[in-house]
């Protein structure tokens, strides 16, 4: 990790309010992000991992205001993106994209190709005429293996894979410094995954992007993250370098969620950790530590005070009171 | 988007390479050549152009002046001399549907045009917006909903109706009334479709990721939002059309549009619906007029609501 990191996220919450009644007033509050920390090194990729409904991705847009967290700070290049104005957060655009899970979507069906990927062009008056403009998003569509004549076909007429690639074109014409990738091969084909990672991998040594990638298949955020964090319900669990993550764990939660990747060779047996119950609701968290119900060595005071992520060896940071 | 084909899934394979690489065909010329595949559309399209041309221009073929009155030939049937036959006066009924269809046809686009507009505004703004203004707009097109139309017209138009004919004169002033009052009561079936299109199409990623990459509010919903709008648009507006239509035959019958001399469709078919044993064709001809038209208008919605959505294989 380089001095200064290129994102920093500090205590990042969101909570969305539940209303009822004829007052609307607000009954309940689903806790969906509640405190997250971490930071990512200029050219780095951050694993993001969690089950469905942990906040995974309410923290990736929290992280671009297209949700506005509640609380927290997100620091880019030191400037805190929380607090910016609707000029600046323009301006801040270019430096941060997202690539989307559903490429089915995330393509508006009545723009062609083109249409889509110069938006951004447009947008932010890169390239002043027209020819600049196209050459710009045949260079675009080349770049992520697509040929130029696509450029006037619809979405509908490409493939999942095809249109994630057009996803990824899009959000490359900013020549941004982050992207965010939530669950970008989620929705794809096993084989077409490959081939997006490639690319988002082959993308980020040309350009020296830096990821914040999202996922909940492990394996894929394993191939690809240099470092990973874990998160449940709301809160990181976890983080490690990518290879010590996964040969370490040393949160119960972590272990058990490692111990659910299927091997594929059905003569190795591995223990399987079963968690107990189900996960707990947003809304009315458990206290203390979120995970202490399921916890197979959960003690009293893990219920009364929540951990704090602490550091075990270098880099690797862990929030439980027992192993940390 | 179910229910939907995709018209071609294979973009590697040869053949569809090679029609890729055909000459690019511009967007509108690609919906004529789609709207033509619809032949239902294509049909509706000619009536009402027959329909339009025969109103606009049938004055110079059929010369026959609307308001000769001719006693003998009084409630006469279809003859050569009066081909869709007379009324209890002796007018000819062709010569008069000429006439009343420039009103009915003019009155039904532009009240559909009002009704449409407004719709989309208070839709648009109550979709975009949300919250406390989403909440105070629904309570106006509720409010609206709920008023007795019939009642208020009445009020409207004894309000304003003097003032506006001394402003605009006789026709014009009444027509701009009858538009204006048939389109400010019918706006509220448009702002709900609108305001349901927009909040679902504004938690869809592609809105999202406009918003990423910095568009302003307006470029959101110009862009990317209304025009995901337009399907159920073209087909709530064609049939605004048809209702306007009626709704201003409502208004002329009860003395509240156009004046008696003045002879719209809805007009004749109110007229001749007390001679409807002596002289059908008094009722029928316009009310197959009416019937034409608003079937023609909601053919021609459906073919271009398809031919501009690319989705649709055609």
């Amino acid at each position: 990790m380089s001095a200064t990191p290129l994102l920093s996220v500090r205590g990042l919450r969101k909570h969305f309010p539940i209303t009822g009644g004829v007052l609307a007033r607000e009954v309940a509050r689903v806790h969906a992000v509640d405190g997250v920390s971490f930071d990512i090194a200029e050219g780095e990729t951050l694993g993001l991992v969690g089950e469905s409904g942990c906040g995974k991705s309410t923290t990736g847009r929290c992280i671009l205001r297209l949700i506005e967290p509640s609380g927290g700070e997100v620091l880019f290049r030191g400037q805190d993106v929380t607090r910016l104005d609707r000029k600046a957060l323009r301006a801040l655009r270019r430096d941060m994209q997202i690539i989307f899970q559903d490429p089915f979507a995330s393509l508006n069906p009545r723009h062609t190709v083109g249409g889509i990927i110069g938006e951004a062009l447009e947008i932010h008056n890169i390239g002043k005429t027209r020819a600049e403009r196209e050459a710009r998003i045949v260079e675009l569509l080349e770049t992520v293996g697509l040929r130029p004549d696509h450029m006037r076909r619809f979405p509908h007429e490409f493939s999942g894979g095809q249109r994630q690639r057009i996803g990824i074109a899009r959000a490359l014409a900013v020549e941004p410094r982050l992207i965010i990738c939530d669950e970008p091969v989620s929705a794809l084909d096993v084989s077409i995954q490959a081939q997006v990672i490639n690319l988002l991998e082959d993308l980020q040594e040309r350009f020296n992007l830096t990821y914040l990638f999202i996922a909940h298949d492990l394996s894929v955020v394993e191939h690809i993250s240099d470092r990973v964090a874990v998160m449940y319900l709301g809160r990181v669990m976890e983080i490690a370098p990518s290879r010590e993550l996964y040969d370490n764990p040393r949160h119960p939660y972590t272990e058990a969620l490692l111990s659910a990747v299927p091997i594929p060779d059905p003569r190795i047996k591995r223990k399987r950790i079963m968690l107990q119950g189900d996960v707990p609701s947003p809304i009315n968290p458990p206290s203390g530590c979120h995970f202490h119900p399921r916890c197979p060595i959960a003690e009293k005071h893990c219920s009364q005070e929540a951990p704090s992520l602490r550091e075990t060896s270098p880099g690797h940071w862990v929030s439980c009171h027992v192993r940390g | 988007m179910a229910g939907l084909t995709p018209a071609s899934i294979s973009a590697d394979l040869p053949g569809a390479a090679a029609e890729g690489q055909s000459k690019p065909v511009s967007r509108t010329l690609d919906a004529w050549r789609r709207f033509r595949r619809h032949r239902l559309a294509v049909v509706g399209l000619v009536v009402l152009s027959i329909i339009v041309f025969g109103v606009v221009f049938g004055k110079l073929l059929w010369p026959t002046p609307m308001s000769a009155i001719d006693f003998s030939a009084s409630l006469a049937p279809p003859s050569v001399a009066h081909p869709f036959g007379t009324d209890d006066l002796g007018h000819d009924l062709l010569a008069r549907m000429i006439f009343g269809g420039r009103i009915s046809l003019a009155v039904g686009l532009a009240a559909m045009l009002v009704a449409v507009g407004l719709g989309v505004l208070v839709g648009a703004i109550a979709g975009t917006a949300a919250g406390r203004v989403d909440t105070f707009l629904m309570w106006l097109t509720d409010l609206f909903l709920a008023l007795p139309q019939l009642p208020l017209l009445l009020l409207i138009i004894y309000l304003f109706r003097d003032t506006l004919v001394r402003l605009f004169g006789e026709e014009g002033g009444i027509f701009l009334i009858v538009v204006v009052v048939i389109g400010a009561l019918r706006w509220m079936s448009i702002a709900r479709i609108v305001r349901a299109q927009f909040f679902s199409l504004r938690e869809k990623e592609f809105v999202e990721a406009a918003r990423a990459l910095g568009a302003s509010r307006l470029r959101e919903v110009v862009h990317h939002m209304l025009p995901n709008t337009l399907g159920p648009l073209i087909v709530a507006a064609t049939i605004e059309i048809a209702n306007a239509i009626i709704a201003e035959s409502t208004l002329s019958f009860l003395g509240l549009g156009f004046p008696p001399d003045v002879p719209t469709w809805g007009r004749l078919l109110y007229d001749g619906r007390n001679y409807l044993d002596l002289a059908p064709q008094w009722a029928i001809f316009p009310g197959m007029a009416i019937f034409l038209t608003v079937l023609s208008i909601s053919f021609l919605g459906d073919g271009l609501r398809d031919a501009f959505d690319p989705r649709r294989v055609l």
